[in-house]
C-alpha cells in the first residue's frame, strides 16, 4: 500500500478517496498491430467489394484514358493479400502468445461455465442482469461471435477471395493450386461471388456489433474496451483502495 | 463402314489432295495449342492409326450440340471429322434405323471393346426409373451404363451430358443429372455449352484421335486447351471494363460505343470457354461481340444463376427474388435499427447511475 499511499499523496485529491484500479496486460503487441492493420483492410475491402459487384457510373472517353476498375480491383487485391498474410501472422502468434490471443481459434464449448458465461451475458445484453462479469480476455458471447462469425467468416472469405483471385491469374498459377479446390464445392465461379458478396455483408454486421459493443462495454461494464486495443492494458475500473 | 482403315486412307480415297492434309493437319494442331512439331505428330497419327470408332448417344437434349458439330469449319466436319472417326452409330443422322441400328450398338461394343469412344449428348433422368426418356424401346439411363461398360472413354458433349443443363434446373422434375453421375468408372471429358463450340468439339475429336488419349484436364474434367480462360480474360472488350466504361442501358451510347457489358449481367467474368477466342460459325462473332453479353451457358447449372441481365445473381433460399446486396443492405439495417433501439434503453438506464468522481462506481459495493 505504499505505493498507492504515494499516489494518493502526489495527487490533487489530498485525504480523499483515491481509486487504484487492477490493469492486465492482456492484449500484446502483435495482437494489437494485427487488429489495427485488419481494421483498415476490411474498410477497404468492404468499399472496393462493393464497388466491384456495383461499379460507379460509366467514364466517358478512350479507354486507354481510365483505369477506374483497375485501381479499384487493384485496392481491393492488395488489401486482401494484406488481410490474410495478417491474418496468417495472427494465427502463428496463437503458439507463441498468451492465453487470450488464443481465443480467436477456439471455443471452449464443452467447458460448462463457458455456458454458464454465456448464459448471462446473454442476459446482460437483455437487460436481465445488472451487472456483467468481468474477464481479461473476451466474455463467452463475444468469444462465441469472434470464433464463429469472424474467424469462421474471414477464413471462407481469404479462401474464396483467393479462389477468385486465381482466375484472373490463370490456371496454373499458385492460387489455383492452393484455392482452386473451392471450385469443387461450387463449380460454377458465379456462386463464389455471391457468397463472397454475402460474406461481405454478414462481416460488415459483425463490424458494426463490435464497434457497438466495444463502446458500450467501454462504458457500461466496468472494464476498458477501446484503450485495451490501443494499450494493450485491460483495466478493471470497481477496485477500491 | 471399317474402323481398320487410316483416316488418310478414307481422305485420299475422297480425292483429298497429301497438299491438304497437310494443310489441315497444320491447322489442327496450330488450333490445339501444339507447337512446332504438332503438326507432323498429327499427320503421323492420322496415316497410322486406325480410325477410332464413335458411338455418339442423345439422351434428354435439344440436339444443338449435333448442329454445332456439323458446322465446323476448321476442320470441315463433311470432309475431316466424319472420316477422322468412324461415326458407327449417332442416331439423328445415320441411315440405319430401328433393330439394324440398335445391332450397330452391340456390335461395336463387342468387336471394339474397351476401345471405342462414346460421346453422350445429353443426359439420363433417374426419375420413375428413367421413364422420361426411351430410346430404343427402354430406359435411355440403362443403354448409357451398357455402352460406358465397355468404352475406352466417354465424351460428354455439351452442357447436358456435363452438367445437367435447362432440364436438371430448379425444380428438376425428372431429376435429369449429368453423365457423370452414373457413369463413374470411366474416364470423362467435359465438353460444355449450349452447344459447344464446333471448332472445340472436333478439335478435342483430332486430339483423341491423334494421341490416343485424352487431352490434359482441370479439376471439372474439361480440356484446358480450350477452357482454361475465362471469357473475361481474353473479351475484345475487356479494356473499356478495366477503365469503368460499362454499358448501362441497352440503348444508351455507351451500348452503340461497344463498352463492357459487366453491369448488364454479361457472365463473361464466370465462364470459361474459348467464344471471345475462337468465336461462333468459322470465326464470324460471338454474343459480346453482338452486343449481348455473356448467359455463361457452359458452366453448371447456369439456369440457376439468373437473371441473366443483372450483375449480382438471385439467391433463391431467402423466398423471394433478392440478391446479396438485397439481403446484405436489409440485415445491416435491421441490426442497426436494432443495436440503436439497444442503445436508447441502454442510455435511458444509464440516466439513473450518479456519476460521482469522489466514489467508485455504485457496481463496485454490490
Amino acid at each position: 500500500m505504499d505505493d498507492l499511499a504515494k499516489i494518493a499523496d502526489i495527487s490533487e485529491l489530498k485525504g480523499e478517496v483515491v481509486v487504484a484500479r487492477r490493469t492486465v496486460y492482456v492484449y500484446q503487441a502483435p495482437v494489437r498491430i494485427w487488429h489495427w492493420v485488419n481494421a483498415a483492410c476490411m474498410t477497404v475491402l468492404f468499399i472496393t467489394g462493393y464497388l466491384i459487384a456495383s461499379p460507379p457510373g460509366s467514364l466517358g472517353g478512350e479507354a486507354s484514358a481510365h483505369y477506374q476498375m483497375g485501381y479499384i480491383r487493384f485496392a481491393h487485391f492488395a488489401a486482401g493479400q494484406t488481410m490474410a498474410v495478417f491474418f496468417l501472422m495472427r494465427f502463428v502468434w496463437v503458439f507463441l502468445g498468451n492465453p487470450a490471443s488464443k481465443q480467436l481459434f477456439w471455443v471452449p464449448v464443452w467447458k460448462k461455465n463457458f455456458w454458464d458465461g454465456l448464459w448471462n451475458e446473454a442476459k446482460w445484453y437483455a437487460f436481465a442482469v445488472k451487472f456483467p462479469r468481468q474477464y481479461v480476455g473476451h466474455n463467452p458471447l463475444a468469444h462465441l461471435m469472434m470464433f464463429f462469425v469472424f474467424t469462421l467468416g474471414t477464413i471462407f472469405m481469404i479462401c474464396t477471395g483467393f479462389a477468385l483471385y486465381s482466375q484472373g491469374a490463370g490456371e496454373g498459377s499458385i492460387w489455383a493450386k492452393l484455392f482452386g479446390w473451392v471450385f469443387l464445392i461450387f463449380p460454377n465461379s458465379q456462386d463464389v461471388h455471391t457468397y463472397h458478396h454475402l460474406g461481405l455483408w454478414v462481416l460488415c454486421i459483425f463490424a458494426a456489433i463490435h464497434v457497438y459493443a466495444a463502446v458500450r462495454e467501454d462504458i457500461m461494464s466496468r472494464q476498458s474496451m477501446i484503450s485495451s486495443m490501443i494499450s494493450g492494458e485491460r483495466q478493471f475500473r470497481d477496485d477500491k483502495v | 463402314m471399317s474402323a481398320t482403315e487410316t483416316f488418310y486412307d478414307v481422305i485420299r480415297r475422297q480425292g483429298i489432295t497429301r497438299r491438304n492434309f497437310s494443310k489441315f493437319c497444320s491447322l489442327t494442331a496450330a488450333s490445339m495449342g501444339l507447337g512446332a512439331t504438332g503438326a507432323s505428330q498429327v499427320a503421323h497419327a492420322l496415316e497410322t492409326n486406325p480410325r477410332v470408332p464413335v458411338i455418339w448417344m442423345h439422351g434428354l437434349e435439344c440436339t444443338c450440340c449435333s448442329e454445332s458439330f456439323i458446322r465446323s469449319a476448321h476442320p470441315l466436319v463433311k470432309d475431316v471429322v466424319l472420316s477422322m472417326i468412324s461415326l458407327d452409330y449417332d442416331d439423328t443422322i445415320m441411315a440405319a434405323a430401328g433393330h439394324q441400328a440398335e445391332a450397330i450398338l452391340q456390335e461395336t461394343r463387342q468387336k471394339y471393346k474397351g476401345k471405342y469412344i462414346l460421346a453422350v449428348e445429353g443426359n439420363p433422368p433417374l426419375n420413375e426409373d428413367g421413364m422420361f426418356c426411351i430410346d430404343g424401346g427402354r430406359p435411355f439411363v440403362e443403354k448409357l451404363k451398357e455402352m460406358a461398360a465397355d468404352a475406352m472413354a466417354v465424351i460428354a458433349w455439351g452442357s447436358c451430358a456435363s452438367w445437367g443443363c435447362v432440364q436438371a434446373a430448379k425444380p428438376n422434375p425428372t431429376h435429369a443429372v449429368p453423365i457423370d453421375k452414373v457413369i463413374t468408372d470411366k474416364p470423362i471429358i467435359k465438353v460444355p455449352g449450349c452447344p459447344p463450340i464446333a471448332e472445340v468439339m472436333t478439335g478435342v475429336i483430332t486430339f483423341v484421335n491423334t494421341f490416343g488419349r485424352l487431352p490434359e484436364l482441370d479439376r471439372q474434367g474439361r480440356p484446358l486447351m480450350f477452357y482454361s480462360q475465362r471469357i473475361h480474360d481474353k473479351c475484345y472488350r475487356r479494356p473499356h471494363f478495366d477503365a469503368g466504361q460499362f454499358v448501362e442501358e441497352w440503348d444508351d451510347e455507351n451500348a452503340r460505343k461497344g463498352f463492357c457489358l459487366y453491369k448488364m449481367g454479361c457472365k463473361g467474368p464466370t465462364t470459361y470457354n474459348a467464344c471471345s477466342t475462337v468465336r461462333w460459325n468459322d470465326g464470324v462473332s460471338f454474343p459480346i461481340q453482338s452486343g449481348h453479353g455473356c448467359i455463361g451457358c457452359s458452366e453448371d447449372g447456369f439456369w440457376d444463376k439468373g437473371p441473366f441481365y443483372e450483375r449480382l445473381s438471385n439467391i433463391h433460399q431467402f423466398g423471394i427474388e433478392a440478391n446479396a446486396d438485397k439481403i446484405g443492405i436489409a440485415a445491416t439495417a435491421a441490426v442497426v435499427g436494432a443495436m440503436a433501439i439497444h442503445a436508447g434503453i441502454t442510455a435511458v438506464g444509464r440516466l439513473r447511475v450518479k456519476h460521482d468522481h469522489k466514489t467508485p462506481p455504485a457496481s463496485a459495493q454490490e
